[in-house]
C-alpha cells in the first residue's frame, strides 16, 4: 500500500514524484513503458519557453513563469545540460508589429523579465542568419534550452534516491476504489494507494475514465521535426519562433544543448495516440516554414526526423485539480509549455495533495543529483584520471558523439539504468549522432546484453523490458 | 532451346540468348564481345558458385567460411545447410579445413580468417 | 617518445599498405593507429569473395585479403596500436602535426609526426539523411551494420527483408540474408541504373529470385516498435515518388545501402580542404592534402569499388609521404589544374605539380550517368593529350587513367577529363 501513486513516468510525473518524495510518503511512479520520458517528453522542441506567450491568469502562465525558473535553478543541483540562449518571434509584416507589443505586453502581466521588441535591423545583428524579409522580433532574454530527457531522468534519479519506486514495464489497466484505498490494475498485477496522481500524457483521458465518469477528452496533436547536424549547431545562437500568421502557429528553429539545429514542430491533430511516424508534408512544411525565419538551413545535413504528440486538452489550459473522486488527481493537457512548467506542476499538485492528507517534510531529503559523466566534458586531466582508474573510458563507442564504453555501462549500471539501446542513447548520446548508430549499434548491443544477461537478438531498440531486473537489484 | 542471361564480365550487362540443345551451347547472341560468349557456354553448361558464409564456434564467435573452390549452383543451400549443422573450435587458422567434401560436391570449406 | 616520423590513421586496408610502402621507402619510425582490436577495418565483415584479382592474381574474401595485409605488418615490425582513436588532428607551429589519441593504455595524449596519412576509410548514409517519412521502429539498419552484426556477431536481425539502395553491399546482404535463411522480397532503386556491379546483381540477386525495382523508392515505413512493412512507389524522373504507386511490403527488417561518405570530421578539423563531390579532400599528384604533410588515401579520400584499388592509391600514398618525410616536397614548380568537365562527376588528385609528378600519374575519376559507346578525352585547351575509347561507362565503376609525366610538361594551367559520344 502506498501513500500516492504516480501513472506515467514523464516530465510532469517524474517532477511529481520528485516534489513528493521531499515529504515523509511512500511514493510509487508507474509507467508502462521500461524507461522513463517515453511519451511527449522526449520529442518536443526542448524549449523552456519565458512565459511571455500563455494568456494571463491561466495556469499555463503561472507555472510557466515559475517552472522556467526552477528549471534554471534545478539544472545546476541535479545536473542536467541547460543554457539560457534568449528567443525571439519573428514578425515578417509591418502590419503585426502590433502584435509583438502585445505579448510583450503579456510579458509584463506574467512577469516574465527581459523582453523587449526590436528591429529586424536589430534582430540580423544579433542573428544574422535570419531572414530578410523579419520586420520586427519580440526578443526574450530568459528563454532557454534544455535536454528533456536528462531532466526528466535528473527528476526521477533524484525521487529514486528520495525513496520513490518506479515500476517500469507496468501497464495500467483499470482502476476501483473501495473505502479510501484504491485499487490499481496493472498487467503486472495488483497495486494499493490513497491517492492517484493521473500523469499519463496523452492516455490521461483513458486513464481517467477508469475511476470518473465525468468527460474529459485529450487529443494527441502531432508535431514532426527534423534534427541537424552539429556542423549546422551554429547558424544561429538563439531560440527563433515565428508570430502566429493566417497561415497557423509557424514553426521554430533553435540549436539544442548538444549543439545541433532542431526545426519543427508541425501540429496535425490524430486519433492514434501512438503515431508518432514522420510524413512527407509534414518534414516538407518544416523545411519550408523553418526557411521563412533563416536563410540556408542545411536540410542536406538533417541527420534525423521524428515526431512528437502534444496531450492537448479540451479547455485550452493544463488540467490540475482533483477530480470527481477524491484522491483522484488528474494532470491532464499538459500541452506547451507543459516541459517548462514540469518542476511548478509537481509543486502545484504537492499543494492539492496537502489539502487531502498531511504532508510533513523529511529532513534528510537529497535536494542535489550527480548525472552521468560525459566523459568528452572533462578536462583533460579529470579525463585521464578517469581512465587509469576505469579504462573502460578509454575505449570509444560512439564515434560520432566521443561516448566511451564507461559511460555506456554506467548508463546500464545505475539506478533506473538503461535496458533498451534508445535508452542508452538517451542516456549518453550515444547513436544520437550524425551515423545515427550504424557504427556503434552492434558494440552497444553486446554490452547491454552481457549486462542484462540477455541474448544479442534480445536487444530491443525501445519497449517494455519483460526480465524486471530491478526487483532483484534491490 | 533458348535460354537468356545477362553477362557479368563488365558493366555492359548485354542480355545473352544461348541457344541450347543437348547440353549444348549451339549458339549466343546478345554480346558485344567474346566474353559474352565464354561467359554464357560456362553459365549454362554448369554453373558454379563459391559460396560464402559462417560456421558457429563453440565459443560463439562466427567464423567465416568459404567454399576453397566453387561448387555447382544447385549445391548452394546443400553446401550452406551442412555448413549450419556443423561447429567448430576455436583457435582456427585462416585456410584450416572445417568440412571435407561438402555436400558431396569434393569441395572443402576451409575458415576464411585466424580467429582466436 | 611521442614523436614519429610517420602517423597512418586506420588500420584497415587503405592505412595498411601505405604503411607497408612507406615502409619499404625507407620509414622505420612510424606508427598504425586503429580505434578497432584488429586491423582490416571493414574487410572483415565483407566475408564474401571478389576481392584481390588485381594485387594477389587471385579472388579471395575479406578477411582473407585483410588477413593477408596484416601479417605483412606485423612481418615488417610496423609498429602499431589497436583500440585507440584519434580525437584530432592539428599543424603544431614547428609544422609538426599533433595526433591527439584516446586509448585505455595511454588515456588521452598527444602524439606527434611529421607527416600523417589518412586512412580512415567512410560510413555509410543512415536513413535520417535519407529523410523517409514513417515510424521508426526496430528492424532498419544500414546494410553494413547489418553485415556486421550478421556475421561478426552471429545475431539473427531478421526473416522478411527489403533492402533500399543496390549498391553492393545492400546485394550482398540480400544474398547473405537469403543464405541465414531469410527471405529477401526486393531491392528497391532510386535511380534508374543499378549502383552495385553487374556480377552482384546476377550472383546474389537472379540466382536467388530476388527482384530489382530500378526507379521505386521507400516512401513510408509501418511498425512502431518493431518494423511490419514498408511502402514502396515508383519515382519519377526527378526523383520523386509517383502517388498512386506505393505497394506495401511486409517486412520485419529493412537494410539500406544508399551510399557511403567519407569519414573526414578528424580531416576538417586539421584544416584540410573538402571536394564536395567526393566529400574527400582535395589532393594533388601526391595524394597529399592541402595541409602540407598531410596525405589522404582510400575510402576516406574517395568511395573506392575494389579494394585492390584502395590497395594501389594508399600504397602511392605511402611512397609519397615517405619521399616527403625524406626529402620535403617541392614546393616550387608549376601546378597544373584537373578540371571535371563533360559526364565526369569528380578527378582525384585535382591539381598536379609537374616537379613532384611521378613517372605515371593516376587520374581516377566517376562518371556522372551511363555512357555508352564513348570516348575519354584529356585535353589541354586545344591539344589532346589523350582519347580512350570504351563501350561503357557506369556511375558505380571507377575510371583509372594514368598519364606519362612527358606529356604533362608543356601545359600551361589546366586539363580537362570529359567524355564524348562516339559519332558512328
Amino acid at each position: 500500500m502506498y501513500d500516492i501513486l504516480v501513472i506515467g513516468a514523464g516530465a510532469v510525473g517524474c517532477a511529481v514524484a520528485r516534489e513528493l518524495s521531499k515529504y515523509k510518503l511512500s511514493v510509487c511512479v508507474v509507467e508502462k513503458e521500461s524507461d522513463v520520458c517515453e511519451g511527449t517528453s522526449k520529442a518536443n522542441s526542448a524549449i523552456v519557453h519565458a512565459g511571455f506567450d500563455a494568456k494571463p491568469g491561466t495556469l499555463k502562465a503561472e507555472l510557466n513563469v515559475r517552472g522556467s525558473k526552477m528549471i534554471k535553478e534545478l539544472s545546476s543541483k541535479l545536473d542536467f545540460a541547460y543554457k539560457q540562449n534568449g528567443a525571439m518571434v519573428l514578425c515578417f509584416d509591418e502590419a503585426d508589429v502590433g502584435k509583438l507589443e502585445e505579448l510583450k505586453q503579456r510579458a509584463v502581466i506574467n512577469g516574465v523579465d527581459g523582453v523587449s521588441v526590436i528591429s529586424g535591423e536589430e534582430a540580423r545583428k544579433l542573428e544574422p542568419s535570419l531572414s530578410d524579409n523579419v520586420k520586427a522580433a519580440l526578443w526574450a532574454q530568459t528563454s532557454a534550452i534544455v535536454c528533456p530527457f536528462e531532466m526528466t531522468l535528473a527528476f526521477a534519479e533524484n525521487a529514486f534516491a528520495n525513496g520513490a519506486e518506479f515500476r517500469l514495464s507496468t501497464k495500467v489497466t483499470g482502476i476501483s476504489k473501495n473505502g479510501d484505498t484504491f485499487n490499481v490494475k496493472t498487467d503486472k498485477g495488483n497495486i494499493q494507494c490513497k491517492i492517484v496522481v493521473n500523469a499519463a500524457g496523452v492516455f490521461a483521458d483513458e486513464v481517467h475514465s477508469m475511476i470518473s465518469s465525468q468527460p474529459m477528452k485529450i487529443v494527441p496533436r502531432r508535431g514532426e521535426y527534423m534534427l541537424m547536424d552539429k556542423a549546422a549547431g551554429g547558424l544561429i545562437s538563439r531560440t527563433i519562433f515565428q508570430l502566429p500568421t493566417k497561415m497557423g502557429k509557424g514553426i521554430l528553429v533553435t540549436p539544442t544543448v548538444h549543439g545541433n539545429l532542431l526545426a519543427g514542430p508541425t501540429a496535425e491533430d490524430l486519433d492514434d495516440k501512438q503515431d508518432v511516424s514522420t510524413t512527407k508534408h509534414g518534414l516538407d512544411e518544416v523545411k519550408a516554414k523553418g526557411s521563412l525565419s533563416v536563410k540556408n538551413i542545411p536540410f542536406n545535413k538533417v541527420i534525423t526526423g521524428f515526431s512528437g504528440l502534444r496531450a492537448v486538452g479540451d479547455t485550452g489550459d493544463f488540467i490540475i485539480e482533483q477530480s470527481d473522486i477524491k484522491g483522484f488527481i488528474d494532470v491532464a493537457g499538459i500541452e506547451s509549455p507543459g516541459l517548462s512548467s514540469a518542476p511548478a506542476i509537481g509543486e502545484y499538485v504537492c499543494k492539492i495533495i496537502s489539502g487531502i492528507i498531511e504532508l510533513v517534510q523529511k529532513d534528510n531529503f537529497i535536494d542535489t543529483r550527480k548525472g552521468l559523466v560525459h566523459f568528452f566534458d572533462l578536462s583533460n586531466d579529470q579525463q585521464n584520471e578517469l581512465i587509469s582508474k576505469d579504462p573502460s573510458y578509454g575505449r570509444i563507442v560512439c564515434r560520432c558523439e566521443y561516448v566511451t564504453e564507461g559511460e555506456i555501462l554506467d548508463a546500464i549500471n545505475r539506478p533506473l539504468g538503461a535496458t533498451t539501446l534508445d535508452g542508452v542513447k538517451r542516456r549518453t548520446r550515444a547513436g544520437m549522432g550524425r551515423c545515427q548508430a550504424g557504427f556503434c549499434l552492434p558494440t552497444t548491443m553486446a554490452l547491454i546484453a552481457s549486462k542484462l544477461g540477455i541474448s544479442l537478438a534480445d536487444v530491443k531498440k525501445t519497449g517494455a523490458f519483460d526480465t524486471d531486473r530491478r526487483q532483484d537489484d534491490e | 532451346m533458348i535460354k537468356e542471361l545477362t553477362c557479368i564480365c563488365c558493366p555492359m550487362g548485354c542480355s545473352l540468348k544461348a541457344e541450347v540443345e543437348n547440353d549444348e551451347v549451339i549458339s549466343v547472341s546478345g554480346n558485344n564481345c567474346i566474353r559474352g560468349e565464354n561467359y554464357a557456354k560456362s553459365e549454362i553448361i554448369a554453373p558454379v558458385r563459391t559460396v560464402t558464409t559462417t560456421i558457429m564456434s563453440d565459443s560463439g564467435i562466427p567464423v567465416p567460411v568459404k567454399t576453397k573452390d566453387p561448387v555447382a549452383k544447385g549445391k548452394i543451400f546443400e553446401t550452406v545447410s551442412q555448413i549450419k549443422e556443423t561447429s567448430v573450435h576455436l583457435p582456427i587458422k585462416m585456410g584450416e579445413i572445417v568440412i571435407k567434401n561438402v555436400a558431396d560436391t569434393g569441395v572443402d570449406i576451409v575458415a576464411t580468417r585466424s580467429v582466436k | 617518445m611521442n614523436k614519429y616520423d610517420l602517423i597512418v590513421i586506420g588500420g584497415g586496408p587503405a592505412g595498411m599498405a601505405a604503411a607497408l610502402a612507406a615502409k619499404k621507402a625507407g620509414i622505420d619510425d612510424l606508427l598504425i593507429i586503429e580505434r578497432d582490436n584488429v586491423f582490416g577495418g571493414i574487410l572483415n565483415q565483407c566475408i564474401h569473395n571478389g576481392f584481390g584479382l588485381h594485387t594477389f592474381k587471385e579472388e579471395l574474401t575479406g578477411p582473407e585479403y585483410a588477413e593477408r595485409y596484416a601479417d605483412m605488418v606485423i612481418q615488417q615490425n610496423i609498429p602499431f596500436e589497436l583500440e585507440t582513436m584519434v580525437l584530432s588532428l592539428e599543424t603544431t607551429t614547428d609544422a609538426m602535426k599533433a595526433v591527439t589519441v584516446i586509448s585505455s593504455k595511454r588515456g588521452v595524449q598527444t602524439l606527434y609526426a611529421k607527416a600523417v596519412i589518412l586512412a580512415m576509410g567512410c560510413r555509410e548514409r543512415p536513413r535520417g539523411a535519407l529523410n523517409i517519412p514513417g515510424f521508426r521502429p526496430q528492424g532498419v539498419y544500414t546494410a553494413g551494420t547489418a553485415q556486421k552484426l550478421v556475421n561478426l556477431q552471429g545475431v539473427k536481425i531478421g526473416k522478411q527483408v527489403v533492402i533500399l539502395g543496390s549498391g553492393d553491399i545492400g546485394l550482398i546482404m540480400a544474398r547473405r540474408m537469403t543464405l541465414e535463411g531469410a527471405k529477401v522480397s526486393a531491392v528497391a532503386e532510386l535511380m534508374p541504373y543499378s549502383s552495385g556491379l553487374k556480377r552482384n546483381i546476377v550472383q546474389c540477386l537472379d540466382d536467388y529470385g530476388i527482384p530489382l525495382l530500378l526507379s521505386h523508392t521507400v516512401v513510408d515505413i509501418k511498425g512502431k516498435e518493431k518494423l511490419e512493412g514498408v511502402y514502396i512507389a515508383k519515382v519519377d524522373e526527378k526523383c520523386q515518388p509517383i502517388p498512386g504507386t506505393e505497394v506495401y511490403y511486409p517486412c520485419d527488417t529493412l537494410l539500406l545501402s544508399c551510399g557511403l561518405i567519407p569519414e573526414n570530421e578528424l580531416t576538417v578539423g586539421a584544416g584540410v580542404m573538402i571536394d564536395p563531390r567526393t566529400n574527400g579532400a582535395y589532393v594533388n599528384e601526391s595524394l597529399q592534402t592541402n595541409v602540407n604533410g598531410v596525405f589522404a588515401c582510400g575510402n576516406v579520400l574517395h568511395v573506392h569499388d575494389l579494394v585492390d584499388f584502395v590497395s594501389e592509391e594508399s600504397q602511392r600514398a605511402g611512397e609519397n609521404a615517405a619521399r616527403f618525410i625524406l626529402n620535403g616536397g617541392s614546393e616550387s614548380g608549376k601546378t597544373i589544374e584537373v578540371k571535371a568537365g563533360n559526364g565526369v562527376r569528380y578527378t582525384v588528385p585535382c591539381r598536379i605539380n609537374i616537379d613532384n609528378a611521378p613517372e605515371l600519374t593516376h587520374i581516377r575519376f566517376r562518371v556522372t550517368g551511363v555512357y555508352k559507346n564513348v570516348s575519354i578525352i584529356l585535353k589541354s585547351g586545344d591539344t589532346e593529350l589523350m582519347r580512350k575509347r570504351s563501350q561503357i561507362l557506369v556511375p558505380s565503376e571507377m575510371v583509372d587513367l594514368i598519364i606519362q609525366k612527358n606529356k604533362l610538361s608543356d601545359i600551361d594551367d589546366t586539363i580537362e577529363v570529359f567524355v564524348e559520344e562516339v559519332q558512328k
